[in-house]
């Protein structure tokens, strides 16, 4: 692309983006064929594309672009219909233009592709009318791209109305000459006078195209964006001086210390915007891309905008442009559904594509929504368990939320055939991978049968970002908001309490679950290098309690353990110099409010270098069990609860659904069984104190809400009615006594009380004997 | 080359140094230091150039010279590199002076270690010799994961 020169150059760039702007307006046009604006619009753009060729001797090229315009014009003169057939006729010319436009590019050639059949086809379809014969000079002139030389001519009054008739007549005849020449020979007018009428010929047709916008390379943003940063420094300077000197007699110098000030907070508001750019970018390319795809699976798919001109950092625009292209393949191929099975649903025949952008809280939220079949959560939790992403224990206790969070795991698809589209087992988990990398979120929801919608949260510039400063050692971090989960703070005793140790690697139980810690003065090694603060924050974990910052790393979690930590705020992310590159524990550095540098941490490279991602990587799932299993005789997680008055009971949390609470009102009777609606299906509920023949007082019998522990077997649930819920715990239990209750197993002693073992089996049977007897198969899908 | 070449000096432990001067972007007085834990002592930090986040290389450290008083407070040459804006830790700073090609003569063959790398020439003085730096040598310093991950990767 070296020697190509200037004008092809142009050429290509103006070219792609009309092809671009083709794209959308014969999507647009499908819908309303009668839209005359944008038929002309089309025709009009394939009509430049068509000379620019000419002029060019771009033949081949020329040629495509010939017969796309010949077709439009039938359409346009009310000879054809627009039809699927011809739109695709249409969009298949734009992506051949578009194909020799890139190898004209590449080589400067327009390359040995075969358009032929194209080309055949195109003829085909014109030739339905009668009158074949299209005639584009004609259709030049009234596409009004410009104004014909004879035209301008009359009008300056270089020429007589007759001379020009003539010499078009003459042309029309078969004179191949252009009219300027036809008219010189005749002397109707001198040849400079030409020249100066085919200069005004060009002028009027760049004007109105070009005058609007000019094309400005990203490095010089760049560039004018860290000026403005130092400008806003100098100014802050300034206005420093100017508050703090003592003779505020030289009023002139106050005056113009302000206006720098609002100039120059102006300038960096108009810098920024530079960048910005709506994310109808990436949009527009959807129409086309959702008809596509719609029709090759056979689908009628509308597709809806709102918030288009919502405004992104140029990069981030770069960088969700895929994830964003995926989200919605993924929508068309397997989130909506056929017409006929729509239709058989009750649903509209066309389904509704959604994307919806807007900004909130200093971030962008980007939704696609459908109204598909949405997603099968069951459908999900097989499909894990037969890749053996997870264990057929850990399918029975993951809530809805996660089993629907498991598509974002690697290597799982839920597409039940391999289409050419999407279902290729790549997909969600790269999704967001490239979401988090950019420092936002993504989160799917749906309901089974209704549809589905994924939410992202979107930083609206790579540059400013939210942050926590923490301090250590005696320096200060910033950690990016995003990995932030939560912050415990552990007092004296409670850290020699709650800090244990495996292998000499420090974990902290939070709400029952092993969190590994991660010191970062001892991952920064800092213990040594300051002395002065060392002593200090040796006590602070023995007397002073510590700080406990909790943080996501990919699916991750981790606490990192600091000395302080002091304010959120927006910071500005700064490159650290080369030198610093590999070490991979800071993301960058950024500037205080005082002017002092703080470093930002990496939070994923500081989990991996310390080995808090890597070796519970090892740890995966699938190990997760056999360590459960083995402990199953020492360790176990219990749910301990109280049933009646005073009755401790506990039983193992991998029984345990969910915890929920339902108001007396809303349980109603199915013969002599309470139940309540849950999720759409009827739940049964177990009164524990009156199956087990727990005293009850009244006012626990009177409790609003219910408290209820959901089990969960076979696809069915039972809501087990408990008083209080009273702690989750992690022990030991030995199996006192055996029970000689129905209903009970025995009696451990948990955190130093007798507690009675609840036999949930045994429970349910007692009040609903069909349970057990009437298994369903496992892939009941909901 | 041109006849006459303009220096921008400074001292190190002693030692006189020069710095072609259309690579120094500015010299400046001692400036605050942010360190950057688990980088090696010759990337003595961070400053804050206006905004702009310099790295700050100790040329005493990088020229394996005896380290430097706690109580001196280095001053900065900062020099424009392929790699960037790096600023220079130096003793102190000397004028911009004019050197005569006449004066120049290669390093001695004798002369080992890092000075090898790092000095391009020297210019003859009156009294005294100054070392001309290669900046862009000087600056090569690539920090990795400290020494504490390394042992545990063992």
């Amino acid at each position: 692309m070296s020697d190509l020169d200037n004008i092809v150059k142009e050429f290509l760039v103006e070219s792609y983006e009309n092809l671009d702007q083709l794209d959308r307006d014969l999507v647009v046009l499908e819908t309303n064929p009668s839209d005359q604006a944008k038929l002309a619009s089309i025709f009009r753009t394939i009509h430049t594309i068509k000379g620019t060729c000419g002029f060019l001797a771009f033949s081949k090229l020329e040629g495509v672009a010939h017969v796309g315009e010949n077709l439009l014009g039938r359409l346009r003169d009310g000879k054809l219909v627009l039809n699927a057939e011809i739109t695709s006729a249409l969009l298949a010319t734009v992506d051949a233009v578009r194909e020799m436009l890139r190898s004209i590019e590449n080589s400067g050639s327009e390359g040995d592709g075969d358009y032929s059949a194209l080309t055949a086809q195109l003829k085909a379809l014109q030739e339905d009318s009668s009158q074949a014969d299209a005639d584009s000079k004609d259709a030049a002139k009234e596409a009004g791209e410009q104004t014909p030389i004879g035209e301008i001519l009359v009008e300056s009054g270089k020429a007589k109305p007759s001379d020009v008739e003539a010499g078009l007549q003459q042309q029309q005849a078969g004179d191949p000459r252009h009219l300027g020449e036809i008219l010189v020979e005749k002397g109707a007018v001198n040849p400079k006078e030409v020249m100066q009428a085919l200069n005004t010929q060009a002028e009027t047709r760049t004007t109105g195209m070009a005058d609007a916008n000019i094309r400005v390379d990203v490095g010089v943003l760049d560039k004018l964006m860290n000026l403005v940063g130092e400008l806003v420094l100098a100014r802050n300077q300034i206005l420093q001086y100017n508050s703090s000197r003592k003779d505020s007699a030289d009023t002139a110098f106050t005056y113009t210390t302000q206006r720098l000030n609002l100039i120059t907070t102006e300038l960096q508001e108009g810098v920024m915007k530079t960048r910005m750019q709506p994310i109808d970018n990436i949009w527009s390319k959807f129409p086309r891309v959702v008809r596509d795809l719609a029709l090759a699976c056979g689908k009628e798919i509308r597709i809806e905008m709102e918030g288009k001109e919502t405004e992104l950092d140029k990069t981030i625009i770069e960088a969700i442009k895929d994830p964003l292209t995926h989200l919605v393949r993924n929508s068309v191929d397997h989130g909506i559904e056929t017409p006929e099975v729509r239709t058989a649903a009750g649903k509209p025949a066309a389904g509704r594509l959604l994307l919806r952008a807007f900004h909130e809280g200093g971030q962008v939220n980007i939704e696609i929504t459908d109204d598909g079949a949405g997603i099968d959560t069951e459908k999900i939790k097989q499909k894990a368990l037969e890749k053996g992403l997870i264990t057929s224990e850990q399918a029975a206790q993951i809530s809805e939320r996660e089993q629907l969070n498991l598509i974002f795991l690697p290597g799982l698809s839920t597409a039940e055939k391999v289409t050419n589209v999407s279902g290729r087992g790549v997909g969600m988990d790269v999704v967001k991978t490239n979401v988090e990398k950019i420092g936002g979120t993504i989160d799917i929801s749906s309901t089974l049968g209704h549809g589905s919608t994924v939410k992202m949260k979107i930083p609206l510039t790579l540059a400013i970002i939210p942050a926590l400063t923490v301090t250590c050692g005696g320096h200060r971090f910033a950690i990016p908001q995003v990995s932030l989960l939560e912050l415990v703070h552990l007092e004296g005793e409670e850290v020699k309490k709650s800090v244990e140790t495996i292998h000499s690697v420090p974990v902290y139980r939070l709400r029952g679950k092993l969190l590994p810690l991660v010191y970062l003065q001892h991952e920064l090694e800092m213990d040594a290098a300051s002395s002065a603060s060392e002593s200090e924050a040796g006590e602070a974990t023995e007397d002073h309690g510590i700080n406990i910052v909790v943080l996501q790393a990919e699916d991750r979690q981790f606490g990192l353990v600091v000395d302080g930590i002091q304010d959120t705020e927006e910071i500005v992310v700064k490159p650290l110099g080369k030198q610093f590159k590999g070490i991979t524990a800071y993301a960058g550095a950024t500037i205080m409010g005082d002017g002092a540098v703080a470093l930002i941490l990496d939070v994923l490279g500081l989990a991996q270098s310390s080995g808090a991602v890597s070796k519970l990587r090892d740890r995966t799932m699938a190990d997760q069990t056999t360590e459960t299993q083995d402990e199953e005789d020492a360790r176990q997680q219990l749910l301990v609860f109280e049933v009646g008055q005073e009755g401790r009971m506990a039983m193992p949390l991998s029984m345990v659904a969910r915890l929920e609470e339902f108001p007396r009102s809303g349980v109603e009777r199915t013969g002599t069984q309470d139940v309540v609606q849950y999720r759409g299906k009827i739940m049964p509920l177990i009164s524990l104190a009156r199956v087990l023949n727990y005293s009850q007082d009244e006012a626990a019998a009177a409790m609003d809400p219910l408290q209820v522990v959901v089990f969960a077997e076979q696809g069915r649930s039972v809501g087990l009615v408990v008083n209080r819920i009273l702690d989750i715990v992690e022990e030991a239990i030995t199996v006192e006594h055996q029970s000689k209750y129905d209903g009970v197993l025995g009696a451990a002693v948990i955190q130093g009380h007798v507690t009675d073992l609840l036999d949930v089996h045994s429970v349910i049977r007692k009040s609903d004997p069909s349970f057990s007897e009437r298994p369903e198969p496992a892939e009941v899908s909901a | 080359m041109a006849e006459a070449q303009q220096f921008c000096t400074f001292f190190l432990d002693g030692h006189y140094f020069g710095v072609e001067v259309e690579k120094v972007q500015e010299v400046r007085m001692y400036q605050e230091l942010t360190p950057v834990p688990l980088a090696p002592p010759v990337l003595k930090g961070l400053i804050n150039l206006r905004g702009q986040i310099v790295s700050a290389i100790d040329l005493r450290c990088r020229l394996e010279f005896p380290e430097r008083d706690n109580s001196e407070l280095p001053m900065n040459v900062v020099v424009r590199t392929e790699d960037g804006v790096v600023a220079l830790l130096v003793d102190e700073i000397g004028d911009v002076l004019e050197f005569k090609e006449e004066s120049f003569e290669p390093l001695p063959e004798t002369l080992g270690g890092v000075a090898r790398d790092l000095v391009t020439g020297v210019y003859k003085l009156k009294d005294s010799l100054m070392l001309i730096l290669d900046t862009e040598k000087a600056i090569h310093v690539v920090a990795s994961n400290g020494r504490n991950h390394e042992k545990r990767k063992q």
